[in-house]
């Protein structure tokens, strides 16, 4: 084939059409190191997250419910686990101690049955709300209710909460299984 | 006449028979005659002179043009790493030791105090300059093409050295760090997609255990797991990164006319 007028080759010119055994074997071969190289990454991204954490138990034991009285806010776990108890009529529920503004922690204000944030002055529904609006946001900068963890009994009867599992009212969790533990 | 004299003793000289050896004349390949070729060659014959350029403008040594603010961040960056590894020697990044060591190096160590303080005071000297070669880049117009794709070398740079910065936090191992990075990686929660708090996390379906935020805290919460994560970013990963960008940095601005001035 004769060179064009502007002197490039036709039959040189590195642009084909028609792939080569070359091409698929440069296709292949790319795709080899680029897949090596994906699921390498994978794998580390994966390796990343160990199996086990050395980290306090998400589940442990509160006791009997007998040991809590009625219509009251317990705090015995807030200091250690960061959660209060709060036992109605017919109920369980623990509400995270972890204000949704910017996380301290707020306290709970028997007298005027509210938790309030020390911090930049978020406050939440107390008791006399009812159990459906407990830790329901109202004033200050908050822009949602505080959470609550799962709760259930074990065969023991014994009260057993798990922070790694917890529900959120303003997404329609209240009454949801686990949300809450009912007890008479 | 005089030139000859000094030809003449420098062959007599024992520095003139160094210099004339076969090994150094293997490693120098250019004379040391003040001529232009031998300029030329001492900055572009050397692997780390030869990122910069060979010839620079007059002007380009003005401070007040420039600051000299890359120039000083990036000595900032050199003692760092010189600092930082000869506290490698001490420091052991474990929960049970991290806290001890610091305070080993603080009270007991020869020169560990200096060298500690060196370490801190550079890395917060460090983290203003870049911001004001930022701000000196901007202010004269220096990220105008063809230097846009410095620019954004530079800014990858910049989040680098943030990052250096927030790693080495943790460090110490002290109340202090510790919470810094609690609320720091708090949040990696709001992610968009990879993070449990952060929009659309039900799409992906990451919870606490697994998302962005685990990833650097490994775990739940900032623990020794963490610290040990922190450590090798802050001494491995994120130093040679940051060199290999720095690299790029410095060879672009001599590709990209070179420093100051008007193209």
């Amino acid at each position: 084939m004769s060179k064009k007028a502007d002197g490039t080759d036709p039959a040189v010119h590195i642009w084909r059409i028609a792939p080569t055994r070359r091409d698929l074997a440069g296709c292949v071969g790319w795709a080899a190191v680029l897949s090596s190289i994906g699921v390498g990454s994978l794998a580390f991204i994966r390796m990343m997250y160990p199996r086990v954490l050395f980290e306090p138990p998400t589940r442990f034991k509160l006791g009997k419910p007998s040991d809590y009285a009625r219509r009251t806010v317990s705090s015995k776990w807030l200091t250690a686990h960061r959660f209060w108890l709060v036992r109605y009529e017919d109920r369980f529920i623990a509400l995270s101690a972890i204000c949704t503004h910017l996380g301290c922690t707020p306290r709970y204000l028997p007298t005027e049955d509210k938790f309030k944030c020390p911090c930049h002055g978020s406050g939440f529904r107390g008791l006399g709300a009812g159990w459906e609006q407990l830790g329901r946001n109202y004033e200050g900068p908050s822009a949602r209710p505080m959470e609550r963890f799962a709760l259930s009994l074990n065969e023991r009867g014994e009260i057993v909460v798990d922070k790694a599992l917890s529900f959120r009212i303003e997404k329609g969790d209240a009454a949801k299984q686990g949300a809450y533990l009912p007890y008479a | 006449m005089a030139e000859e004299e000094e030809t003449q003793q420098e062959k007599t000289s024992w520095w003139g028979t160094i210099t004339r050896s076969e090994v150094w004349r293997s490693i120098f390949r250019h004379g040391y005659e003040d001529t232009y070729r031998n300029r030329m060659l001492q900055v572009s014959a050397n692997v780390f002179l030869h990122l910069h350029p060979a010839k620079i403008r007059r002007h380009a040594l003005r401070l007040r043009f420039t600051w000299c603010m890359g120039g000083i961040t990036f000595l900032l960056f050199l003692i760092l790493t010189v600092t930082g590894v000869i506290l490698m020697f001490y420091y052991r990044p474990t929960g049970e030791y991290a806290y001890h060591d610091m305070k080993y190096l603080q009270f007991d160590v020869p020169f560990g105090m200096v060298l500690r303080n060196m370490h801190r005071w550079g890395a917060h000297a460090m983290v203003i300059t870049v911001w004001l070669h930022m701000l000196r880049v901007f202010m004269t117009g220096s990220y105008k093409p063809p230097r846009q794709f410095n620019w954004v070398i530079g800014v990858g740079l910049l989040v680098l050295t943030l990052l250096l910065s927030f790693t080495g936090y943790l460090l110490p191992w002290d109340q202090l760090s510790i919470w810094a990075v609690t609320v720091g990686t708090n949040m990696g929660r709001a992610t968009p997609l990879l993070g449990h708090e952060g929009p659309l996390a039900e799409l992906t379906g990451v919870n606490a255990r697994f998302d962005a935020r685990a990833l650097l805290t490994a775990g739940r919460v900032v623990s020794p797991a963490t610290l040990l994560r922190f450590y090798v970013l802050h001494c491995i990963f994120i130093p040679i990164v940051a060199s290999v960008l720095m690299i790029v940095h410095f060879w672009r601005i001599r590709k990209d006319g070179g420093i100051s001035g008007p193209l």
